[in-house]
Order: C-alpha cells, then structure tokens, then sequence
C-alpha cells in the first residue's frame, strides 16, 4: 500500500485496462505494416462490443460473443479493404466514415441490451500458482483473453520479424509496386492484414462490453481506437513498443480509478484527461528519444494502388 | 530451330487507345547478348513484362526450349528461368539485402544460409554485397547488384535487363560487362535494353529494333555506327547537334567557396564548392546522382539560399535571394525531378507554364493571370520543343517522362535566360528526342547564355559542354577543357568505381575499355 493504493492490485488492474486497447492497436499495426491506414478503429472496437454483448447475453456463452465481436470487426473491416483496395475510396475519409457508422450502427443495435448483464468470463485456473503471492495475483489471476493478447503480440512480432508471409507483408507495406512486379498479390495482402486488424479491434472492444465494464452503454469505447492509433504510430510501428503503450494507457487508467476511490482531492476530470495526455506525451518523448536510426513508417502507408500504374 | 532459347512468334497487345506490340517475333539463342532497341513508347517495355508474365499478351505464342510458354505471373516465369532487373529497381528501403533478395525468390532458404550464398554468388562475379545491409543505405551500383544477384541466384537462362547502366560510373559499367559476359560464356542468354548505343555496340552480339510496336529490323549492332542505329530506331536520319566552335566571354556567374548542409538525412554536404561560368559556356558537370548534384542545383535555383558572397550574378551578390529575384535578372534552372519537382503533376501545362514563366514573360501582370497569354506561350513550347500532347490543357502527369522533360526545358530556354542550370536534361529520353534537347542548351549558349549540364549522361557532356567538372561526395573537380579528355581520365575524376574492384584486378587500375565508346 502506497499513499491508499494497493500496488498488486494496481497492476492487476492494468493488464485488464490495457487489453481492449492493445488488441486494437496490435491488429491495427499489422494493417498498417501491410500499408493500409484504417481510421475505422473505434468503429470497429464498438461494433465488436455491441456484436460481442448481444451474442453473449442470447447464448449465455461468453466464449461465442468474443467470437462474435472478432466476426463482427472483421466485417467491418473487410468492407473497408473493399472500398479502399478495390475501389479505390480515399483511405482517410472512409476510415472516418467507418468510425462514424460504427458508432451509429451500434447505438441502434445496442439499444435493446442497455442495463443487461452479460455471462461472466472466469479467470483461467492456474491452481496454486494462482496463490503466489503479489506475482500470483499479479501473473495469474486472469481472464483468457489477457493471456491471448499478450501471445498474439509475441506471435506479431515473430510473424513480422521470422517468417516469409511476414517478409511479404512488410514489403506490400514498404513499395507496392515492387511487391506486385515480383509477383506478390498486394492487394490480397492487405485484405487479410485488414481482416486481421478487424477482429482484433473486434476482440478488443467485446472485451470491454464483456469483461471490463461489463455492460452494454453508448459510445462505450470512449476513444480507444483513437488512442490505439496514436500508440501504432508512437510506437514506430513495433509490436514490442505497442505493449509499452498500450500498458502505459491502461496503468494511467488504473492509477486515476483508484485514485478516485482513494478520495484524493484532484478534479475527476483531470484525472479522466490523465491516461490519454500521458500515453501521448510519453510516446512522443520515446519517438524523440528513438528517432535516430527510428525507422519511419511504411513507405506506402495510405498510399493507393492500382496494379496497372 | 530447335536450338532456340526463346522464340517469340506474332506476339501482338493492345491498350486503350494504343497498340503496344504489334505482331512481335523474334528468337534468342542461348548464351546470346541480345538487344531490344527503340525509342519511348516503341513498346520495349510491355514486349519485356509479357516475356516476365507480367503482360498477358492478346495473341501470338512464345516458346521456351522449344515448348510453349505462356507466364500467367512472374513467379512462373521465373521458375521456369527467366528473370529480370527492372530499370526503376524493384528493391525495398527499409529492409535488409538479404530480405530483398528472398522476396524475390521462390523458395528462399533461410536467412542465415541466404546470406552465406549471396556473398558466395556476389564474389565469383565480382559484385561484392553485404547481405546484412539496409537498402536505403546503399548506392546505386550497389542496389543493381542485389537485384542481379537476385537474379543469378535462381540460375536464368535468360536474364532480362532494362537499361541497367543509366545509374552507373564508366567503371562500374565495365565491371557489369565482365560480369555480363561471363554469364554468357556460361550459357546464359541476355535480353539487353538501352538507349546508350555504344554500349549495345559493345556487349550484344544481336540487336531486334523496335518503332511503334513493330519490329523494322534487326542487326549486327558491331557492323553499324551508333548513328545508323539511331536512325534504324527513329526512322529518319538525325540531326548532329550543332556545336559551332563559340567564343568564351566574360564571368557571368560564380560560386566561391560554397559550403552547404545536406539537404537530407543521408544526403552529402557541398564542400568548398567553387567555379567561374562564362558568356556562351557549356559547363558539364559529371557524377554519380546523390553526389551533390541535386544539392548544388538548389543553391544555385534559389531555393536553398547560401551564405552572402558565395553566388554572384554579373558582379552581384544572389547568394541569399529567392527563386523568382534569381529568374527575374536572369538565373533560371530545370530540375532533375520533373514530376512534382519541375512541374506539379497534376496541373496543366497551361498552369505549370505560368508558375515559372510568370517572372520573365508578361503572363500575370498585376497580380491577374491573363490565361491567353499563358496558353499562347505553353503552345509555343510545346510547337518549338515537339512535345507530343494533345494540347496545353492536359495534365503534366498524363505526359511520358521524355515528352514532360522536352517540355520542362523548353519552359526554361524559350524564356531566354543569361544562366541556365539542369540537372539530368535528357534521363530517359529517347535518342531524338536527346538530340532535339542538346541542340536547344547548345542553342543558348549560341545567343550569348551561359549553361550548367549536371548529368551522369558522360558521353552527353562530352558532346555538348567545353569544360567537364566531376562532382564527388560534395566536392567539384577542377573544371578541364573537354577537348582531348578520355573516359578514363574521366572515370577517375569522379572517383573510381566506388569500392567495385573486381577480385581479379587490384584497386585503381584502368579496367581494359575493348570496343567501349572511343
């Protein structure tokens, strides 16, 4: 206990506040690796969210809403592949626009399930490990799909850095046309990346209807996939450097709940502001820091390809 | 026949508008030098992508060792030994050597074994690479060289070369050759395209000619003078540049002492940068592109300023005066870069015309553009400088690159500057179409202008500037009349071959020169 707050917990916390977040922004990396930037984040965060409740609460099984947030993320973000990759729509404008019905279609979705409970997701049994103290509670006491962001970032980062898929990848993202005059289909690529980063948002968002919260409100996702945006790009594009964000967020999150309830006399609102101004700043600093020998981001990113130029 | 590498019968591909290829047939023998020639736009490059599966061809056949070939991809092509080195390298900056060359494989083995392979392969044909390397890091002799390794280590037959020596030094050319040749010992066959005619005559044993997407000859390009083979290309005789014998004048423009920071992270520094420009001189500047050229051309436009008494016009001090003060007493300059640097793509000519010509040319008096005098002087350059365009309404960007460059140094020499500097004034552009450019800067130097060729073009400064200075790693050579310089007086001016010694020879010798240009 430090000052009122308890540091097990506190950490604890963390790694669940920083779920939503960092699957979002793991997914989104892989898009933008591949050379698409997909704006729609939040959208697809919500609509996962309201996707992922609604199936969870009619078949009482959690497992089936994640699944189902991943899908509807995934739908989401393949209508985007189809209007940016085929026919040709400006990437920002229809990420935006992405976002925006995201929003709104969830709203009215959602409407029914309002003040709803959905079925619990229970913590992996760990057995006595989960006794340890401080790193038992730290380290396992967790729901599955804390453990599964954190492979899914460890699989990222082997994916991109060991295998050949990965190579072609990063090499559709770096110059499409010479990807496509070597034979690579680019636009398929960036199919499957965008689906990737779709789900992953999905995930991220049913986790907060699911777990973190756990109900169904308006606008729920409050900015994260703004904020997992932010992290891709602060993070120059490295898994291992999205983690650092994306638990730098969820820390600060944690902290200003726990200092609210320690009855600390800071204006809620400060407070509120803090996880986002803090994630910003620091990233910004580690970009400085960083940015001799940084590499910039893809070359092609945002960039549309058309095979016959 | 049967002996044929690749036959290519009645191969014909049309485009909207344009007939690319039109009935196309011709063979290449095995272990065969062979040269595509034309001029832009004669079709060369969509006959190359459809022999590399890129192009899917309307009609005619293609046969490989006698059976049929018909690539749906280039991954086929490849695997059943065809490659390619593209002319705009298909290389990726931010990743490693050897990253690079697995993409463009089949089934890479792993990186660690790919690496050791690499510097094997890059060793037995004098290529020396670091698998290990970024790309962005390397120059641009060192990034064909990852893309012929590629290439070789997949084991062609038939290895495709789309003007590959446009970015290289005398000597790095020469080591392309050996390179080159051996490989055709070997029994490798070379499908070898360029506009730089005496090197064809040099290295090919055959050459197939190409004039609007039909074959209207072939030859022995050994028994024919790089003229005659321009005029088979053309199809009409042409024109020698005019180079009468001019009287140097006074100093019109110098640069003393210039010292100047990168432009770009990577890019070099001018260092102690100084020349004196005379009334009716052509000055070429030679090297390799990233030496500086680009740096120089940007002090000297205006558009990167430098410290006061390091540029003087006529006695005046412009060291520290913007683009349009230089243009309205005289300076005018014509970028390398012409899509988005010397014109902005997706304006018309109309437009791009006024964003230079405004300042010499009375085409916005008071603030207000008189759009008939805009377009009156665009169709003056586009009628005097040939440039092939619908009219002066189309978008700079729907020009081919050689049409655009006619057009961007026409924009220039019809506004009768006293100085003009460009930078690469003829980069892919056809045979005539170099003429027509060469004989304009000859032409204002004629009328008493003073012009600066930056090119890495050497037969081209040899041709039209009367002194040659070298440009390497930020710094200019002394200026020498180019009267009774060698290429190879040449080459080492500009210093060597940057490190491409071959295992064979030991450093700084004059690599042997058999049948080069004389």
């Amino acid at each position: 206990m430090i000052g009122g707050i308890d540091i097990t917990t506190l950490i604890a916390m963390l790694m669940v506040a920083s779920t939503p977040v960092l699957l979002a922004a793991t997914g989104e990396l892989v898009a933008e690796r591949a050379g698409v930037l997909n704006l729609g984040v939040e959208g697809m965060m919500i609509l996962g969210a309201v996707g992922g409740f609604a199936v969870a609460v009619s078949t009482q099984n959690a497992y089936l809403g994640f699944l189902a947030g991943a899908v509807c993320g995934m739908v989401l973000a393949l209508l985007f592949a189809t209007l940016t990759q085929i026919f040709l729509s400006n990437q920002v404008a229809t990420g935006l626009a992405l976002t925006l019905f995201g929003l709104g279609l969830s709203a009215l979705l959602g409407k029914s399930y309002e003040g709803m409970r959905p079925p619990a997701t229970p913590r992996l049994d760990f057995g006595p490990l989960s006794d340890i103290p401080v790193l038992g509670r730290i380290l396992f006491s967790h729901d599955w799909v804390v453990y599964l962001s954190l492979v899914l970032v460890a699989l990222v980062w082997g994916f991109l850095r060991f295998t050949r898929a990965g190579l072609i990848l990063r090499a559709v993202g770096e110059n499409h046309h010479a990807a496509h005059a070597l034979g690579y289909r680019v636009i398929l690529v960036r199919f499957a990346a965008l689906g990737f980063g779709g789900a992953c948002a999905g995930l991220g968002g049913a986790y907060l209807s699911l777990v973190r919260v756990p109900q169904w409100t308006e606008g729920m996702t409050a900015g994260a996939g703004w904020i997992a945006l932010a992290i891709v790009v602060f993070a120059s594009w490295r898994p291992e450097r999205v983690l650092i964000g994306a638990y730098l967020f969820g820390g600060i999150t944690a902290l200003q709940l726990q200092l609210q309830a320690a009855g600390y006399a800071i204006p809620v609102h400060l407070l509120s502001m803090a996880p986002y101004i803090v994630t910003i700043v620091a990233l910004v600093l580690l970009s400085i820091a960083h940015r001799h020998g940084a590499q910039a981001g893809p070359a092609s990113l945002g960039k549309p390809f058309h095979a016959s130029s | 026949m049967s002996d044929t590498l690749l036959t290519i019968d009645g191969l014909t591909k049309a485009y909207p508008g344009v007939v690319a290829n039109s009935d196309v047939s011709f063979d290449i023998m095995p272990g065969e030098i062979h040269a595509l020639l034309g001029e832009n736009g004669a079709g060369k490059s969509t006959l190359v992508k459809m022999i590399y599966g890129l192009v899917k061809p309307d009609s005619g056949q293609m046969h490989l060792h006698g059976n049929p070939f018909a690539p749906p991809e280039p991954r086929a092509a490849r695997s059943a030994g065809v490659a390619m080195v593209f002319q705009h390298f298909s290389l990726f900056d931010a990743l490693s050597v050897a990253e690079n060359v697995a993409l463009g494989m089949e089934n890479p083995p792993g990186l660690r074994q790919l690496a050791r392979k690499i510097r094997e392969i890059s060793t037995q044909y004098g290529l020396p690479l670091d698998p290990a390397r970024r790309v962005a890091d390397l120059s641009a002799g060192e990034r064909q060289r990852v893309e012929i390794v590629r290439c070789l280590l997949q084991d062609p037959k038939l290895l495709i070369m789309d003007e590959p020596t446009s970015v290289l030094t005398p000597q790095e050319v020469e080591i392309l050759f050996r390179t080159l040749r051996q490989l055709s010992a070997e029994g490798t066959a070379i499908l070898y395209i360029s506009h730089k005619l005496e090197e064809i005559r040099s290295i090919c044993k055959r050459a197939t000619i190409l004039r609007g997407g039909k074959i209207v000859g072939s030859c022995r390009p050994r028994d024919k003078s790089a003229r005659e083979l321009a005029e088979m290309m053309v199809g009409a005789e042409l024109k020698l540049t005019d180079r009468a014998e001019r009287r140097l004048g006074d100093v019109v423009l110098s640069v003393t002492g210039l010292d100047l920071a990168p432009l770009s992270q990577f890019g070099p520094s001018l260092k102690d940068v100084s020349l004196n420009l005379h009334k009716g001189e052509v000055l070429g500047i030679g090297g390799v592109a990233g030496n500086g050229q680009e740096e120089l051309l940007a002090t000297l436009s205006g558009e990167r300023p430098s410290a006061s008494g390091t540029v003087t016009f006529n006695g005046r001090d412009i060291s520290t005066l913007a683009p349009n003060a230089r243009r309205r007493l005289g300076v005018l300059t014509a970028p390398e870069e012409r899509l988005g640097h010397a014109a902005v793509p997706a304006m018309s000519l109309t437009d791009n015309t006024l964003l230079t010509g405004c300042v010499r040319q009375p085409l916005a008096p008071h603030g207000f553009v008189d759009t008939r005098a805009t377009k009156a002087f665009a169709e003056k350059i586009i009628g005097a400088f040939d440039v092939r365009t619908p009219g002066p309404q189309v978008a700079a960007q729907a020009l081919s690159g050689g049409n655009l460059q006619k057009f961007v140094i026409g924009r220039e020499v019809l506004q009768q500057p006293d100085v003009l500097v460009v930078n690469q004034p003829t980069w892919g552009v056809d045979a005539a179409a170099a003429a027509a450019i060469r004989q304009s800067l000859l032409d204002v130097a004629a009328r008493g202008g003073a012009v600066i060729v930056i090119s890495q073009d050497l037969d081209e400064l040899m041709e039209i500037s009367d002194h040659f200075a070298a440009l390497n790693e930020g710094r200019l050579s002394v200026p020498h009349k180019t009267d009774g310089l060698s290429i190879e007086d040449i080459g080492l001016m500009l210093g060597g071959a940057h490190g491409m010694t071959p295992a064979d020879a030991p450093h700084g010798t004059h690599a042997a020169h058999d049948g080069g240009p004389a």
